[in-house]
């Protein structure tokens, strides 16, 4: 099963450049699993306690994944998952 | 160093200005690797605050699917501060995650949403180091190179 995942400039690092690479898994969850697994590091950066963190957005089919689940949301083959850091900051 | 024209220019103040006392926020998009802030866009202040700023996520994803058809990059990003100076604070440099961008702060601390001058200052942003640089404002930016030439 694959699913194309889109990935932001600052994590290219661990996709040794790759603007998308294929994952697999039926949740968001086992995708990132499965995306550690071949770009080491890359996990740390989007999940934070068990939750995808704060200031990081995820799209399964420009959907905001925070509102179908978060990490639980389910994936089916051919899907195609966007991760956007958040574009934030503030005087304090 | 950034090198912007006088009408991007104008208009980010125009929009720190019109926001004020929220903070303003937007991009200037431009051909990857170019560094030539051409596509003023601006965006709104999801958190509708004068402490904090944030692109809306659905708003986001609009704004990055359109620069990747294009490929273009945010070669800057900008947001306003409405009661301290224009420099980074920790939660920016936190935060900031482009590090091809030129990241922009106006304070708009001086004079609100009056005319008078702003603080308008520019900074790399990469790995929490912040550097400042220069900001030179053209009339017009030089015509662009050819990307392909004949041997």
């Amino acid at each position: 099963m694959a699913i194309e995942v889109r990935i932001p400039t600052i994590l290219r690092t661990y996709t040794d450049g790759a603007k998308a690479v294929d994952g697999s898994g039926d949740t968001l969850q086992a995708l990132i699993d499965d995306l550690e697994g071949n770009h080491p590091g890359i996990k740390e950066r989007l999940v934070e306690s068990g939750d995808l963190r704060r200031f990081v957005n995820v799209y399964i089919n420009d959907e905001d994944v925070r509102f179908m689940g978060g990490l639980d949301a389910e994936l089916s083959d051919g899907d195609q998952v966007v991760v956007l850091p958040a574009v934030a900051g503030g005087a304090r | 160093m950034l090198t912007i024209d006088q009408a991007t220019y104008d208009a980010i103040v125009a929009h720190a200005k019109r926001d004020h006392p929220d903070e303003a926020c937007g991009v200037v998009a431009g051909p990857e690797g170019s560094d030539r802030p051409e596509r003023f866009v601006e965006m709104v202040n999801a958190a509708g605050s004068p402490t904090f700023y944030e692109f809306d996520s659905t708003d986001l994803l609009h704004l990055y699917r359109e620069m990747d058809d294009r490929d273009e990059e945010p070669v800057v990003i900008y947001h306003s501060h409405t009661a301290t100076e224009a420099y980074p604070s920790r939660t920016d440099i936190g935060l900031a995650m482009e590090p091809n961008a030129h990241y922009v702060l106006v304070s708009t601390r001086e004079h609100g949403n009056n005319d008078g001058p702003v603080e308008f200052r520019s900074y790399r942003i990469i790995d929490g180091e912040v550097t400042e640089e220069e900001v030179a404002v053209v009339a017009q930016l030089a015509p662009r190179v050819p990307e392909e030439s004949t041997p």
